[in-house]
């Protein structure tokens, strides 16, 4: 564990000659690999510290060894088995009550159907949680027919308890993996006891477990990234060695296990990724090693942490696309060609017309990815937004409302049996098939992007005015060319005012149903969102030929699914009714989340930290500030500390510094995010803050020496971890009804069991 | 690399310097009153000066209130009056306005920006030359001239940002005496100036708390010092750069609420309490009024469009003129406005058409969706009227007046029906507040409307109200709410007068503290959102690298003389090319330094490193965050970070000439540096 960080300040006025010095030493202490790390001269001059510099990746393997026979030693063992033990058992403890769904299953329980039906659907997240969920669904002996239509709705003979326990056993993974990570950044088990034991007795982090929710699966994950990254860097001193090479590749699979879950899953692999670019930054700097070595290292991370990762993070979805081939809710999402490829979609082994005839009735797709189908309803512009006519829109879902009819421009249909074709340069009408009103626009702006023209539905029964004409334009075309259905590329060049049908991609306001703006747009530069396809083709007078669609790239639909992701995310902006969660109130456990019931004759569970938990680790985050504030200083001023104190600094200040990256980089995120948050986002920063708090709150019970004279200090520090452990324990057996269930009057209520604890008004149980 | 001769090079510094600044005075000063129109965003600052000057209480989302002051003050000593109405882009000024001295002080502060940057090259321990460079780079960037010839703040804002950085170094680089704390305090308040002018200034001050953290860090780590003087110097810079401009921000705030102090638009987004604090503020206030609008009640009526200016339903013992300007004709009945502030002539009553009684009887005769009502001015009299006489302004509509018979067969036509527009989500009857009303007039069923344009001086520079057909206007224009409301006691008109100079109800405690006022103002200035409208010229933050995008900010409607925002494509391209240079250099030097290859000595590399952190930091702090915003965004956000890097590129060429080129022989050298700088500013 190298001493060079606070080295390097000096180093830079230590000049040339440290660096030299760092040579020439270095060989000789490459001859006493042992040198004890305990000689104490971790000290004031400069010349001292580049001896220290140079040795310090010898001497602390030797340290690494020596604790390493530590961890070995029987009582960390018991500690672990009693870990392991409280964890699983506090996790599936009645793990298959209520026997109904709770809020989010309705969810992520109905995906995991998808994958035993082969059904494909649309979810923000990436598969892979879900694809467990139906693994797990499908190893227990779950069928996938039950319909998850609702919270409350009863199981009955389904076998639900599978999926839950597969999410619950790895929830009760994430005390034991925060166990092990704090014991080995710190090597203190009573900071790693902290650790455990905030996390097994937290109502929320038992609470989240238990429910088939993708949370457990993207923490566990998460903390497995965090632990074998430690584990790797553990491994610092024997780079390229079997175990080397397998934590850095389980770090790998942690990283993409944790992306494909959730797109949370990035910020671990920012904070993987900093700190790999630091161990470089180390490691570049240790002259020792030559530029080839370095060359090496560089390689094997860039494999192990990026490729790899990337690999099987396709790898997750390339299952997915094949496993879901059926058609089913999510269809609208996707481009035509990409919908081509499901069987039971009515693009799937399509036949229809094979060109534009007057007198069809289509649909009509954007071009753009997770672009809508030109859409009209009974419902007017209101007030003040254009004109006061009807809406036209684009939109995501099959719907009859997406049919429009295409009408010749002046005379009605030819007398002829065969309808005539539409050709490239033709002017048509488009006429809305179930209000009859015809796609119009006019001088008015849009309601969203006001430098665009707002389009309507106008007229009634196909007698409107100028504006309701539209000149076809096949992309790439010439004058007379037809319109293929599905392969060409059109755009509606508006007659008028020459202006092209657009679709901004912006949600509309309520009263637009939250569909996405269609515009007419002066601007005529050919992108994908004036581009349109004609999807659906009926027209009984034509002959239907078989099409053979181009099927799509794997990338390609790689590409696209990620980009409906991205923008079904933000789109989810809070409502204006709903209850909307502030980050800020996640840390101070402000308001929880109800799981199930409401009234006092429902069975309740209620989403909610314990408080003494999470005020302990609110309190230690400052705490921590604090303190390495004043150790830092301590040690820049280069007071005189003993031995042990410089080395619980330095663990301080580094192996907690990367648990607050890890707090901060999960958290601070969510400032900046417009879409709707929820209590539960703030879980995996929780895990790091309780890492944090074990390691915090053991360097303080360590610091008890400042205050008194030996046995007394160790007195103090024991009865300290005593009283802490028992506050934890004794309000978990306070707090429990809130993860096992509760029946009977609400708290506020005499008679309630959770009589007396409702601390916070905000909390709702 | 200084320039030889020490004494011939000391003089020909200061003439620089001078030559420098006077041609900035020249560039920024010269021919100011020029467009005498309203140029941009004139129109935006413009109201709160105008306010400024009648001491009407305002909130302005878009920035602390210093740059508003520092441009009041401006229009202070040009003896403006706020009488002014800046409704539109281009609008000539009067002869009354001195632009001059409206658009001086940012004119002055774009100026002094060259200088400074001269001197903070010097600071950065760079040589005259590049200092030169700089100072003409930001001399001849003409979107900096731009910018600060007019009423605008981008310029007073790059001023104190420079400022403070420049005091700053000059304190770091000074050695220690206790002047040198006059340096650091002078920094402290830029930095507070820098922040009180606009809140982009916050990035640049906690880029200099983070440049001031980094020395202070490697002074306590300096062990020849002794404790007790760390821990003064701890303190002192503590107390320079942290509490001093906490205090002066606060102070800013200070000095505006204690010029604002009448109410005015913006009251209703305040607590009542705070409007109580204003004069002629609380009455407006839904507490103690009746709720249901009855015949009788006195009521003020406000137009619910805010376009331009919040106003109110007014009227006034002056006539329209027989003729317009133009030669049109009017009613030369008394003119009915509309009136953005509040004022006794704001109150009407409403009258039942087919009663005398112009009091509440009781129980109160409630007003509803649908009754037709008259409406009497309070002060006058007369009733509001209508009829088919084109209006002063916008003659395709209806003048509306108050009624005088003045024997000319034209009959009075005075009757209005109450059309309460939002009555699904509020109720059938009128109430106080709550309810959008339409008044349509009986007789030609036009609807009683604020056109948002000013009247000429007969009309005293209020805006425009006319009775419209329904279907022309913006919905909001033609809604009117009743404000203050009480029910009316006095039959007699001697009574009436009396009762409606008096309040509309007793104060309760007008005295509230300063720091109430100051979170309030401050939390509200935060947490109002202005309503995102996109603009024409609005860009996005990629655009402004690359100089896609320009404003348009006057355009002479005959002559079609022009002025735009736009980059010294030039210079532009240099600042870009320097950034990217500096980054490649400065990973390339910090690699080879980490395997142990000293390019550079060590005072060499830490005044590169200092480089870095002010030009290219300060580029990343001010350019950055945009991307983050959701508000609408113009190429002038980009200037301050423009401004660093123009900092930057004249400072990495003497540095690459200096340290990279060094084996090249020194003569020939110094001439390709004077050269390069020079072609590179022209």
């Amino acid at each position: 564990m190298a001493k060079e960080e606070c080295i390097s300040q000096r180093n830079k006025t230590a000049g040339d000659t440290s660096a030299l010095r760092n040579r020439k030493v270095f060989p000789s202490s490459e001859k006493t690999p042992s040198s004890p790390l305990s000689k104490g001269t971790h000290s004031q001059t400069a010349g001292h510290h580049s001896e220290d510099d140079a040795q310090s990746s010898n001497g602390t393997s030797a340290q690494c060894s020596t604790r390493g026979n530590n961890s070995e030693e029987p009582p960390s063992r018991v500690l672990l088995m009693l870990v392991v033990g409280l964890s699983f058992s506090t996790r599936l403890y009645k793990i298959a009550d209520p026997p109904h769904v709770c809020w989010d299953e309705t969810h992520f329980g109905k995906m995991g159907s998808y994958y035993i039906n082969r059904t494909f659907f649309f979810d923000v997240h990436p598969p892979l949680g879900k694809m467990l969920i139906g693994l797990a669904g499908y190893m227990t002996g779950y069928d996938g027919t039950f319909p998850f239509v609702k919270p409350g709705d009863k199981y009955e003979h389904h076998n639900y308890w599978g999926m839950r326990g597969f999410c619950a056993v790895l929830g009760s993974c994430l005390p034991v993996f925060a166990y092990l990570i704090v014991l080995e950044l710190s090597q203190s088990h009573t900071a790693a006891l902290i650790t455990a034991t905030l996390l097994i007795f937290d109502t929320g982090s038992i609470t989240i477990s238990q429910y088939i929710l993708l949370d457990p699966i993207l923490m566990f994950f998460i903390m497995a990234a965090v632990l074998s990254m430690v584990k790797f860097n553990q491994q610092r001193y024997r780079p390229f060695s079997a175990t080397w090479w397998l934590w850095l590749v389980l770090t790998g699979v942690s990283l993409a296990g944790a992306l494909g879950v959730k797109f949370v899953g990035l910020f671990v692999i920012l904070l993987v990724g900093l700190n790999t670019v630091w161990d470089l930054w180390r490691l570049l700097g240790d002259l020792s090693l030559s530029l080839v070595d370095i060359t090496k290292h560089l390689l094997a991370r860039v494999v192990g942490l990026i490729l790899l990762p990337l690999l099987l993070y396709i790898t997750i979805f390339a299952i997915h696309f094949v496993v879901l081939n059926k058609s089913g809710p999510g269809d609208g999402f996707f481009s035509s060609a990409f919908q081509s490829r499901l069987i039971g979609n009515n693009l799937h082994n399509a036949s229809m017309p094979e060109y534009l005839a007057y007198g069809s009735t289509i649909t009509v797709k954007n071009l753009r990815i997770a672009g809508g189908y030109l859409h009209s309803h009974w419902h007017l512009y209101p007030e003040g937004v254009g004109a006061k006519q009807q809406q036209v829109t684009a939109y995501l879902h099959k719907d009859y409302n997406n049919l429009w009819l295409v009408q010749r421009h002046g005379e009605n249909e030819s007398q002829s049996g065969t309808p005539d074709l539409v050709r490239h340069g033709d002017i048509i009408r488009l006429e809305h098939k179930e209000t009859t009103r015809n796609l119009h626009t006019h001088l008015h702006e849009a309601p969203l992007t006001k430098k665009h023209f707002q389009v309507t539905g106008y007229g009634i029964n196909g007698t409107g005015d100028i504006n309701d004409l539209w000149q076809v334009e096949v992309c790439g075309g010439q004058k007379g060319d037809l319109v293929k259905v599905l392969r060409s590329k059109v755009r509606f060049l508006h007659r008028a005012t020459g202006c092209v049908l657009y679709s901004s991609g912006k949600t509309l306001p309520k009263w637009g149903w939250e569909q996405v703006e269609v515009t007419c747009s002066p601007y005529l530069k050919e992108t994908p969102s004036s581009q349109w396809n004609i999807e659906d083709h009926i027209n009984p007078k034509l002959p239907n030929i078989s099409l053979s669609v181009l099927k799509p790239h794997f990338l390609e639909i790689l590409l696209e699914s990620h980009i409906v992701m991205i923008r079904g995310n933000s789109g989810l902006k809070p409502k204006d009714n709903e209850m909307n969660s502030k980050p800020w109130h996640w840390p101070i456990n402000y308001q929880g989340l109800r799981f199930s019931g409401v009234n006092d004759t429902d069975y309740r569970v209620y989403l909610l930290g314990n408080p003494v938990v999470w005020w302990i680790n609110l309190a230690s985050l400052g705490l921590y500030v604090i303190m390495v504030a004043v150790a830092s200083v301590a040690l820049q001023r280069g007071f005189s500390l003993g031995q042990k104190r410089i080395e619980d600094s330095h663990v301080l200040m580094r192996e907690g510094g990367q648990l607050f990256l890890g707090w901060l980089l999960h958290y601070a995120p969510f400032y900046t995010m417009g879409r709707v948050l929820y209590y539960h986002h703030y879980f995996p920063a929780m895990l790091f803050n309780s890492m944090l708090t074990g390691i915090t709150l053991d360097v303080l019970l360590k610091s008890a020496d400042l205050l008194l004279r030996r046995p007394y200090s160790d007195w103090l520090q024991r009865v300290g971890l005593m009283v802490l452990l028992f506050s934890v324990l004794y309000s978990f057996y306070l707090f429990h009804p809130l993860s096992y269930g509760m029946t009977g009057p609400l708290a506020h209520e005499a008679g309630s069991a959770m009589a007396g604890l409702k601390w916070m008004d905000s909390w709702e149980f | 690399m200084m320039l030889q001769l020490p004494l011939v090079v000391t003089a020909q510094v200061d003439l620089v310097l001078l030559l420098v600044s006077l041609l900035a005075l020249w560039t920024r000063l010269s021919r100011l009153s020029y467009p005498n129109a309203v140029v941009f965003d004139e129109v935006y600052y413009g109201q709160f000066v105008s306010l400024y000057m009648k001491r009407v209480f305002f909130i302005d989302d878009s920035g602390p209130p210093l740059g508003h002051l520092i441009l009041a003050f401006g229009a202070y000593l040009g003896g403006f009056d706020g009488n002014f109405v800046w409704n539109r882009i281009g609008a000539e000024y009067p002869s009354s306005v001195s632009v001059w001295s409206l658009r001086l002080l940012p004119a002055l502060c774009g100026a002094l920006c060259v200088p400074l940057v001269y001197l903070l090259t010097l600071e950065l321990r760079f040589s005259h030359l590049s200092a030169l460079g700089a100072a003409l780079l930001l001399l001849l960037e003409n979107s900096l001239i731009v910018q600060s010839r007019f009423m605008l703040l981008e310029s007073v804002l790059i001023f104190f940002v420079l400022l403070a950085f420049f005091s700053y170094l000059r304190f770091h680089n000074t050695p220690s005496s206790c002047f040198r704390y006059g340096w650091l305090i002078l920094s402290g308040a830029s930095c507070a100036a820098a922040v009180g002018v606009k809140y982009m200034g916050v990035f640049s001050y906690l880029l200099l708390l983070g440049v001031a953290s980094l020395h202070t860090w490697n002074l306590i780590g300096d062990r020849g010092v002794s404790h007790l003087s760390v821990c003064v110097q701890c303190v002192c810079r503590v107390v320079c750069l942290l509490v001093v401009p906490v205090l002066l921000y606060v102070f800013w705030f200070y000095v505006h609420l204690s010029l604002l102090h009448r109410s005015g638009p913006h009251d209703q987004l305040m607590s009542s309490a705070f409007q109580a604090s204003l004069e002629g503020g609380l009455s407006r206030i839904t507490q103690g009024q009746p709720l249901e609008v009855a015949y009788g009640s006195q009521v003020t009526l406000r137009s619910s469009a805010s376009q331009p200016v919040p106003c109110w339903l007014h009227s006034h013992k002056a006539n329209y003129p027989i003729r317009y300007e133009n030669g049109r004709g009017s009613s030369h009945q008394q003119q009915v406005t509309c009136y953005p502030f509040k004022d006794v002539n704001n109150w009407w009553i409403i009258k039942d058409p087919g009663r005398q009684e112009l009091v509440v009887s009781s129980p109160p005769r409630p007003v509803r969706h649908g009754d037709v009502i008259q409406l009497v001015h309070g002060m006058t009299s007369r009733f509001l009227n209508s009829h088919d006489v084109a209006a002063p302004m916008s003659p395709h509509a209806q003048e509306v007046s108050g009624y005088i018979d003045f024997n000319v067969s034209m009959p009075t036509q005075n009757l209005w029906r109450v059309d309460i527009s939002n009555r699904e989500a509020e109720s059938e009857s009128w109430k106080t507040i709550l309810s959008d009303v339409r008044l349509v007039h009986v007789n030609t069923s036009a609807v009683l409307r604020m056109t948002g344009v000013s009247l000429p001086d007969w009309g005293f520079r209020q805006l425009e109200v006319v009775a419209d057909k329904l279907f022309k206007a913006q919905s909001s224009s033609l809604d009117w709410t009743v404000e203050e409301h009480r029910y009316g006691t006095s039959q007699e008109q001697k009574e009436r007068e009396a009762e409606l100079h008096s309040p509309t109800h007793i104060d309760v405690n007008r005295k509230i503290s300063f720091w109430a006022k100051f979170l309030e103002v401050q939390w509200k200035m935060l947490t109002v959102k202005q309503e995102d409208s996109e603009h024409k010229y609005s860009s996005s933050p990629l655009e402004w690298i690359t100089m896609e995008t320009n404003i348009a900010y006057w355009l002479h409607s005959s002559t079609n003389a022009q002025i735009h925002l736009i980059g010294n494509p030039v210079s532009w391209g240099v600042a870009n090319l320097s950034l990217l240079a500096y980054q490649l250099l400065a990973a390339v030097y910090l690699l080879r330094r980490r395997r142990g290859f000293k390019d550079l000595p060590d005072g060499v590399w830490s005044q590169f490193v200092c480089l870095g952190c002010v030009c290219v930091g300060g580029w990343v702090v001010n350019f950055v965050p945009f991307f983050l915003m959701e508000k609408t965004l113009f190429l002038y956000h980009y200037l301050p970070a423009l401004c660093y890097l123009h900092l930057l590129s004249p400072a990495l060429l003497e540095h690459t000439h200096t340290h990279l080129l060094r084996y090249v022989h020194t003569h020939t050298h110094t001439h390709t540096h004077t050269h390069c700088i020079l072609s590179l500013s022209c």
